[in-house]
């Protein structure tokens, strides 16, 4: 009886394993298969057609993309790190540190939607109409907190040795902290920064209404700015099947940046140059 | 770097001070009952909670279809990610285990609209065309399941991949806090004779509920704000209806869908108003969780995910 009880809790708890594993499987295999079938060279280079006219590319989206990133990096990673700094070296154990870590934590959990009323609240109406800056400012602000935990965490791995070291050759704490900590775990940090780089690169809903989305070519600033993932959901409920198919390209594009960044994120973890730090 | 780190509390502040500057023509307008009243079309005297050419905002529906997506999701979700946790840490050979955990977290990764995608071209015409007929023929007595909705976009797709997205958030924490229940408590419990379920369940489980709890709570966060996959697939539908699967809306999904057209100013405040609803609900969701996480892990040794 016993026995077959734990028989049950085994093949139940295989049996959900497996459930889980299968829909990533099928969401994995259809996108590569639909994904792959439609990426052609014009994708890449050229830009959207009218609709329900075939062909066309979404080299403005790509080109839009990287701009929207590129704010977003600008906001979000000397913020983030800095924070991280000051969590993981200059406030550890302080109830300011554990105050702005469970802020951060709590900041990831608040829905990417809710950052783009915020943005679009604070920048969009009274400023100018839909822009890329917008878009730019609500990714980066969403890049804080996870940069700024990552960061943290990056730091806490480097051993406590290295610390002791620099600090007996009469080196001041923020000279150390800044040239040999951080230094030691800059790959963990900028691996850090490219997961959060990774997570907003797939954000949709704040950009809506901040970027807005443009069918032609455009990196000002001050203007209404394309993004794949925007495109991707455009194309998705449009009636147009080529459309679709542009979908799944720029879908499967998407994913493998994505896929690349966290895949190179545990690489770095599991065995980069912090081997052996506690 | 203390600058920095007091930007995270200034971001919370900011958020929260737009939102409810943007939101007050709602709040004086309508107050609490923006979450409550409904109104009743003079035409066809059927209830109507969303008109924005006429000025009439209720948020009911929306606060339905979120919470009705959201528990579905944990329905089918936590059995799921309990069950992968306990396999994960327990059972799997060593061998298998990075795979699995990698596998797991590249769930985690993917963006919403992606899973939106494949929602609804493979999901639903699933569901269309096998689940939701056989759902009715065997549970259309209850009524929660009626087939007058032929799309198959609803409530119950949207659950479904709420459940795939926050499956993973939901199981690595939960492998988090039964990771952090001490080698010692299982041999104790080995020691007695139990076997290795009985072992599971009194040694591990039982040690980590408090912080199952959490993950699950959090798993629910992520849900209700949960924007891009759910507005694809729930059908966009402002009603109220028994039937899971019936199309309905949800309060991030009719953000999504309206906030960038929006008719007039009221119409903007009241889609803010949501807005803030779904901030203070998942701040406080996210703060409960992290807190029960928080009290299992805190004496175990730190871990990079």
């Amino acid at each position: 009886m016993r026995t077959g009880v734990d028989g049950l809790a085994t093949s139940l708890a295989v049996l959900s394993t497996v459930l889980v594993v299968v829909p990533l499987v099928a969401i994995f295999a259809y996108l590569i298969y639909k994904g792959a079938s439609s990426l052609n060279i014009s994708f890449f280079t050229q830009i959207p057609k009218p609709e329900g006219e075939l062909g066309g590319g979404m080299a403005n989206a790509i080109v839009g993309s990287g701009v929207l990133l590129g704010l977003a990096s600008l906001i979000g990673v000397p913020i983030g790190i800095s924070g991280g700094i000051f969590l993981a070296e200059f406030g550890r154990g302080t109830k300011l540190a554990n105050a702005v870590r469970f802020t951060a934590d709590v900041l990831n959990g608040v829905p990417s939607i809710v950052m783009g009323i915020a943005v679009y609240a604070l920048i969009v109406t009274p400023r100018m109409p839909f822009s890329a800056l917008s878009g730019g400012v609500a990714l980066g602000i969403m890049m804080i907190p996870t940069v700024t935990r990552t960061t943290e965490e990056m730091l806490l791995m480097v051993p406590h040795a290295v610390r002791e070291a620099a600090l007996a050759l009469g080196v001041p704490n923020w000279r150390s902290v800044l040239s040999i900590t951080v230094r030691t775990a800059s790959p963990g940090i900028i691996t850090g920064c490219m997961l959060a780089f990774a997570r907003v690169a797939g954000e949709t809903a704040p950009l809506i209404f901040t970027a807005f989305g443009n069918s032609n070519w455009s990196v000002a600033l001050n203007q209404p700015i394309s993004a794949l993932p925007l495109e991707i959901y455009r194309y998705a409920i449009s009636p147009y099947d080529d459309q679709h198919r542009q979908a799944w390209a720029a879908a499967l594009v998407l994913v493998v940046l994505i896929v690349a960044a966290v895949s190179l994120v545990r690489f770095v973890t599991s065995r980069g140059t912090l081997k052996g730090a506690s | 770097m203390v600058f920095c780190a007091l930007t995270i509390f200034g971001i919370v502040v900011l958020i929260a001070t737009e939102l409810v500057r943007s939101s007050h023509l709602t709040w004086a307008r309508f107050g609490f009952r923006f979450f409550f009243s409904e109104f009743v079309n003079p035409d066809t005297k059927l209830p109507m909670y969303w008109d924005p050419v006429n000025g009439h905002f209720s948020a009911l529906p929306f606060v339905f279809g979120t919470l009705v997506s959201s528990f579905l999701s944990l329905l089918l979700a936590v059995p799921l990610a309990i069950g992968l946790a306990v396999f994960l840490t327990e059972m799997c050979p060593r061998w298998l285990r990075g795979p699995l955990a990698f596998v797991t977290e590249l769930l985690a990764a993917i963006p919403s609209v992606i899973y939106g995608l494949w929602a609804m071209f493979v999901l639903v015409p699933l569901l269309r065309d096998y689940v939701n007929p056989t759902l009715v023929k065997l549970l259309g007595w209850t009524g929660f399941f009626n087939d007058d909705n032929p799309t198959g976009l609803g409530f119950l797709a949207a659950g479904v991949i709420l459940a795939i997205m926050i499956l993973p958030i939901i199981s690595s924490l939960t492998r988090e806090v039964m990771n952090a229940v001490p080698g010692s408590q299982r041999e104790a419990v080995l020691a007695l004779g139990a076997t290795r379920w009985e072992m599971i369940r009194v040694g591990v489980l039982r040690n980590a509920r408090i912080g199952i709890v959490g993950a699950i709570i959090l798993g629910l966060g992520r849900a209700l704000g949960e924007t891009m996959a759910v507005t694809m697939v729930i059908g966009n539908t402002p009603q109220i209806q028994r039937s899971l699967l019936a199309s309905g809306a949800s309060m991030a999904s009719v953000i999504a869908n309206e906030y960038a057209e929006a008719a007039n100013d009221l119409h903007l405040s009241a889609l803010t108003e949501i807005g803030l609803a779904l901030f203070i609900v998942t701040i406080i969701v996210n703060a409960l969780a992290r807190l029960l996480v928080w009290a299992v892990t805190r004496g175990a040794p730190a871990q990079v995910h």
